[in-house]
């Protein structure tokens, strides 16, 4: 069940201790980059005197703004012809922020991904279909990478044209999947209505799931849809792609691969460090990457530690599965909420179809909210009192998880707008 | 036994069009038809002569659909034939859960559809107090 067992056992002591170690050489790379160069020196920071994890909380958070400042070589700590891949992260407008690749990057990050398929299952005989953007985008190639590693039979189909990938499952007879949840709900409904039976037709039997925010329900929902098992995986462009961190067998939070990442995770206002179970945001440094190390990464994405040792026997630490980032988060009547809390409540009413959209407006100088839910065909009894209970219960469910009570409406399923992509939850429109 | 056939459909134009083509095209005729709704949405019923197809087609098309058996009672009067109807359940404690009538052809008669909770008994009880009961094909003979 270990891809590498010395290095996932090891004792926290030598982790810590390694860990150390691979920040000296980080911040020695660090200040070969003009980038922090200039900040160590603008900063009278000795790089040399950063030794210590507790040390490195001096330097100041990075943050994607610093990423496109630095274009095109900013960050770049090896000369240029050391690179062999570049990706960017998903920028919608302006200077992206893009992250070099050594032969050794490139190789070390796909060891992670092997560690975190392997300790899910994924072995050499399986077929591993990924149904993810290949391209700048990391989560195809970096899955793909790590599972050729392995040995899997890979697919690389990419995303989109459901029809095709529906094709490649039933006659290649797929074992392991990755998939955005949201194109998993959607999916299912095509691979039903082909006429075709997860559980007669598909040989599923591993799903990875991740590149967007989920609820523990929607997990639970796409399992059932799928017969197979579901394994969130984390990870972002800035820090490589896929492979930070992942679930194991035991499915309860997912274990940061504390060789190659040193994370904390704060309270995004004050920076202060969050303790076990406190909500704060990931800041992550690599601690092995030769050509773009980036220290203290603020990524946005919202987690929190999770203290207990976990029974599969692996020592690095691990978080909960991300609750939201802090820029999805909206505010509707002085309530902060994520759309994660409002997916968790859906998902758990088995009369919910796959789709829903929430929408906020702003009508006569007040705001409304209004979410709007694709009921399930398979469900439906013909009763409109059953179906009015059914809105007034999501309803109720949704101000004691939230506070707050939007206004519900049923949908005829497949009515909402779909993507291929990340699913579009929330619309705001009171800023237009 | 008679069956109806439920439609869950939002409060949209066109939904009662879509319907009516459908059925059309199936070359199904629709004896009856009737429309509740609440918060933006609401359910349509309709009594069909040929409702396990129609059943078949909405399914086909994704559309929310529900087929269930009622009750039929023809019937000289509908006000007053409603109000016996009514008094036989509630002495038998059924609970009637919809309920809607038509004139037919004739002119002279009138069927009543109703919804109860325990289908069987309530059937029984009606036969009991000689209420006379169509299928589906029957109610297309009136
Ligand atoms: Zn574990």
């Amino acid at each position: 069940m270990y891809w590498e067992k010395e290095i996932e056992t090891l004792d926290r002591e030598q982790l810590t201790q390694l860990q150390s170690k691979r920040l000296q050489e980080t911040m020695q790379r660090a200040s070969k980059t003009s980038y922090y160069k200039k900040l160590f020196e603008q900063l009278h920071i000795q790089p040399e005197k950063i030794s210590t994890l507790k040390d490195l909380q001096n330097i100041p958070p990075t943050t994607k703004e610093d990423l496109r400042s630095g274009f095109p070589y900013g960050f770049l700590a090896t000369p240029l012809e050391e690179v062999v891949r570049l990706h960017s992260s998903s920028g919608t407008t302006g200077v992206p922020a893009i992250i070099y690749h050594s032969v050794s990057d490139i190789n070390s990050w796909s060891n992670l991904v092997a560690r975190s398929l392997y300790g899910v299952g994924v072995r050499k005989n399986d077929i591993f279909q990924n149904m993810m953007s290949y391209g700048l985008f990391t989560g195809g190639l970096g899955m793909h990478y790590g599972a050729e590693k392995i040995g899997t039979l890979v697919i690389p189909i990419a995303a989109g044209n459901s029809k095709r990938q529906i094709w490649f499952l039933k006659n290649f007879q797929t074992t392991v999947i990755h998939i955005i949840p949201s194109y998993a709900l959607l999916l299912s409904n095509l691979i039903k209505s082909e006429g075709l039976d997860s559980s007669r037709d598909l040989n599923l039997k591993i799903m990875l799931i991740g590149a967007e925010p989920h609820s523990e329900e929607t997990r639970q929902r796409i399992e059932e849809l799928y017969q197979a098992k579901a394994f969130n995986s984390y990870g972002l462009s800035e820090m490589n792609g896929p492979g930070v961190a992942f679930e194991c067998a035991y499915q309860n939070g997912l274990h940061v691969w504390e060789d190659a990442y040193f994370l904390e995770i704060v309270n995004p206002k004050t920076l202060e460090p969050c303790p076990a179970g406190e909500l704060g945001e990931m800041i992550l440094t690599n601690l092995n990457r030769q050509a773009t190390p980036i220290l203290r990464y603020r990524t946005k994405d919202l987690a929190y530690w999770i203290d207990e040792p976990c029974p599969c026997g692996r020592t690095h630490y691990r978080i909960s599965r991300i609750q939201g980032r802090t820029d999805d988060m909206f505010i509707y009547h002085g309530v902060n909420i994520f759309p994660i809390q409002i997916d968790k409540v859906l998902m758990n009413n088995p009369e919910v179809g796959s789709n829903y959209l929430i929408t906020l407006e702003r009508k006569d100088l007040r705001d409304t909210m209004k979410v709007e839910i694709e009921i399930k065909p398979e469900l439906f009894i013909g009763d409109l009192p059953k179906l009015e209970r059914l809105r007034e219960r999501i309803q109720a469910e949704i101000r004691s998880e939230t506070l707050v009570t939007p206004e519900i409406t049923l949908v005829e399923p497949g009515t909402l707008p779909t993507t291929e992509g990340k699913a579009v939850r929330v619309v705001d429109k009171r800023q237009l | 036994m008679a069956h109806q056939v439920s439609i869950f459909a939002e409060n949209k134009p066109g939904r009662i069009e879509k319907l009516t083509r459908l059925f059309t095209e199936a070359s199904i005729n629709i004896r009856a038809i009737t429309i509740s709704s609440a918060n933006g949405f609401g359910v349509i019923k309709v009594l069909v002569d040929q409702p396990h197809k129609a059943f078949e087609i909405l399914r086909g098309q994704g559309i929310p659909s529900y087929l269930q058996e009622v009750i039929a009672v023809i019937m000289e009067d509908l006000p007053g034939g409603l109000h016996r109807v009514a008094e036989v359940l509630a002495e038998n404690s059924i609970n009637i859960e919809d309920a809607y009538g038509f004139v037919v052809m004739s002119g002279k008669n009138a069927i009543l559809i109703i919804q109860v909770e325990s289908q069987p008994r309530a059937q029984s009880v009606l036969e009991r107090n000689n209420f006379q009961l169509l299928t589906d094909e029957e109610i297309y003979k009136y």
